[in-house]
């Protein structure tokens, strides 16, 4: 106990510099992951599973999902509205960019700005989703998203004469810096270039995230989301501050939407299902509502998990060759399990696993576990901290 | 809704007497001339077929609609466990080794009330422990929990059906005939002919239930106020159980039904099933459990209208619209809710 109280004393001035500079902190990781990152994946037995270049695409990826999951954490985690159709605005902002910079529209607007305009129209639907529902009792939201985000794929799909349907829209433009720093466009066989920007764009959007959620405009949230009828007597506005946690989740899941329609360079309505909203909120769920950092950590987890970690048992489960137990009737197998569909499974059980015994989530936020366990000793401790604090 | 402005459920159940029955027969014979505007020569198909949809959609909204009210969660696992019924009814139907319709009366209604009996108790049961296991920890924590709990139980019921028993569509066989009937100038097939007879027999029993029997009070009060039920010596646990059980049983109804009528089930059916069924809920005004198979009615009577007039695969866009719309200008629905004033 005292060790464990004299070492977390030996970092309280590093923490506290980190927390005073929080812009700072999110630039120091920013570059740490930049080159740590792939250099962790030439590692045993890491370089096992693929090369580098690979491992790359794949974080590449993985930082896709860690801004759709710091996004969707403004709506959940802080805001504590259950947006479960979060798949539509990233597909509203990857179409957005399949349309001003594909041959289908003959429009080659540059992906720098089309980020700002994916991200604007995605804004825009959030807002006309928002508006109406928003003022309606709480759960009402859960069920209209799920709605917003079963119909979206569906109207692409069946749009065919705008859409391309289902084989979707191919042949979109690569991002290109214009021969700054020597590199013209992306190609799409460099997966370094995509990373480093993913890496730059989440970055901004922690800064610009972190820095709203300590600002008025977040203590409004958390402060819907513990007691509605408190805060709008306090004299928030609830209805605009609610639309604000959610345009800014649209936001976010089309400035994804961009990125990755830009990276696979072809989009079609099957990348958007419902499939993708529950991830993305099994990520923020799990890596702890409310904690940015705590859910960008859950999604590159779960990620990982989901397109290595999983393959990889397999493949390590069939090199064991356990051999098949029959017990009647039943045949195991264990050997020819395909992991990756068990993956929702997993999803589902985790949730409400998490939700009885940890709702805080794996890396809770400080304030989030305060008020989730206001009994115990432990937290009277942090308590007492949090308030010793400027 | 704002939460600063609690709803007062308005007592719309208490109609006067002729307005309900005039209300109904307008409706039907609107639909009616809707669609056989548009269907010609099968406009009484078609709307029959609109009645068996409806029926299949109420009876799962009434699941929904009874759960929300009593305890103010949408239960996005009643979805799944329409779809675990129809599971059910394929797993009986194909193990007694029938291939298809049975033609000998006695026969065919001993194996349906085999059917219907066991796959209404098992998802019955199956909700309940849902219910005990899920959900009963997080009646008191904030709003977020259950609902998110919801959806993971949705998740797990659905990916067991996926990996357990089949990835792809299942057929089943049917057992009642397609024949048709002429009941006057009435031509109906004797399957649509049981599904809605059925449906809405088993609708104006739990209307009886939760407007007759001490059981069904315990419910309605519960729903109206937790605490003050359980002061005047209600036990909530037990009758939010039976409500789960209730639901759940005829949800596993609705499966074998849409087994029997549709031939056919797959795992991930329960999702957009589920999620129309609600909109019907909603539709009726949620916790009005006539209002729950009204809004039955009206989404089968969207489905089949916008495939008669040629736009079926916009029918989901077409639902959705409906519950958007509705949520704008009559948040409590056609009927209006009927929900505790909880803030």
């Amino acid at each position: 106990m005292s060790g464990a109280r004299q070492l977390t004393r030996l970092l309280d001035r590093p923490r506290a510099f980190l927390r005073l500079h929080q812009s700072l902190t999110v630039i120091i990781s920013a570059a740490l992951v930049l080159t740590v990152l792939p250099y962790i994946a030439t590692w045993y037995p890491f370089n096992g599973f693929g090369v580098q270049k690979d491992w790359v695409g794949g974080f590449a990826d993985a930082g896709v999902f860690v801004l759709l999951a710091v996004g969707l954490n403004v709506v959940v985690g802080l805001a504590g509205l259950l947006d479960l159709g979060y798949a539509a605005f990233f597909a509203i902002g990857a179409y957005t960019y399949a349309y001003g910079a594909s041959s289908f529209t003959g429009l080659h607007i540059p992906f720098w700005i089309m980020l700002v305009i994916g991200a604007a129209v995605a804004a825009l639907f959030g807002l006309l989703l928002g508006a109406p529902t928003l003022r309606l009792r709480g759960d009402y939201l859960a069920i209209v998203t799920l709605g917003f985000g079963e119909i979206v794929p569906v109207v692409i799909l069946n749009a065919d004469a705008y859409t391309r349907g289902t084989n979707g829209i191919t042949g979109l433009a690569q991002p290109d810096l214009y021969g700054l720093l020597g590199i013209n466009g992306f190609g799409f066989t460099n997966p370094y270039l995509y990373f480093g920007t993913v890496v730059v764009i989440v970055a901004i959007a922690f800064i610009f995230l972190q820095r709203l959620q300590d600002s008025r405009i977040g203590r409004a949230w958390v402060a819907i989301r513990e007691d509605e009828l408190a805060a709008a007597s306090m004299g928030i506005n609830t209805v605009s501050t609610k639309l604000l946690a959610f345009a800014i989740g649209a936001t976010t899941s089309g400035l994804a939407g961009v990125f990755y329609a830009s990276k696979l360079g072809v989009v079609s309505p099957d990348q958007f299902g419902f499939t993708v909203s529950f991830t993305v909120l099994a990520m923020v769920v799990l890596g702890g509502m409310g904690n940015i950092w705590g859910v960008a950590a859950g999604a590159f987890v779960i990620f990982e998990i989901q397109h290595q970690g999983l393959k990889q048992l397999g493949a390590f489960i069939q090199g064991l060759n356990v051999p098949v137990v029959t017990l009647g009737p039943l045949k195991i197998d264990i050997g020819s399990i395909n992991f990756i569909n068990y993956q929702y499974l997993l999803y589902g059980l985790a949730l409400v696993t998490m939700m009885l015994l940890r709702p805080e989530g794996l890396f809770p936020s400080r304030r989030r576990r305060l008020e989730l366990h206001e009994d115990t000793d432990e937290v009277a401790e942090l308590l007492a901290d949090e308030m010793l604090e400027p | 809704m704002t939460a600063a402005t609690p709803s007062v459920a308005r007592p719309r159940m208490r109609m006067i007497p002729w307005r309900a029955p005039v209300a109904v027969v307008a409706a039907l014979v609107i639909s009616y001339l809707v669609i056989a505007n548009a269907a010609g020569a099968q406009a009484q198909e078609q709307f029959i077929n609109a009645l068996t949809i409806g029926a299949l959609y109420a009876l799962i909204a009434l699941g929904y609609t009874m759960v929300y009210g009593i305890i103010e969660l949408i239960n996005f696992a009643h979805g799944e466990i329409f779809m675990c019924g129809s599971f059910v009814a394929w797993w009986l139907i194909t193990t007694m080794g029938f291939t298809g319709t049975i033609h000998d009366l006695p026969i065919l209604v001993i194996v349906l009330v085999v059917v219907f009996l066991v796959s209404m108790l098992v998802m019955g049961v199956v909700g309940v422990i849902i219910e005990r296991f899920a959900y009963r920890r997080l009646r008191n924590a904030p709003r977020l929990a259950p609902l998110i709990t919801a959806i993971g139980v949705s998740f797990i019921l659905q990916n067991l059906v996926f990996v357990g028993i089949s990835n792809s569509i299942v057929k089943v066989p049917q057992l009642i005939p397609f024949d048709l009937l002429q009941i006057g100038p009435l031509a109906i097939r004797e399957i649509n002919l049981f599904v809605i007879v059925f449906a809405v027999a088993l609708m104006i029993a739990l209307q009886l239930f939760i407007t007759r029997t001490r059981l069904g009070t315990a419910m309605r009060s519960t729903a109206m106020d937790r605490e003050a039920a359980q002061l005047m010596g209600v036990n909530i646990n037990s009758t939010i159980a039976i409500t789960f059980f209730i639901g759940s049983a005829l949800a596993g109804a609705a499966g074998v039904v849409q087994t029997q009528y549709l031939g056919n089930t797959v795992f991930n059916i329960g999702f957009q099933s589920g999620l129309k069924a609600f909109t019907a809920a909603v539709l009726g005004g949620i916790g009005n459990t006539t209002g729950a198979a009204v809004g039955g009615f009206v989404i089968g009577f969207l489905e089949v209208t916008s495939s008669v007039y040629g736009i079926g695969r916009w029918s989901e866009a077409i639902v959705f619209g409906a519950l958007v719309v509705v949520l704008i200008f009559r948040p409590n629905g056609i009927l209006g809710q009927q929900l505790a004033d909880r803030a």
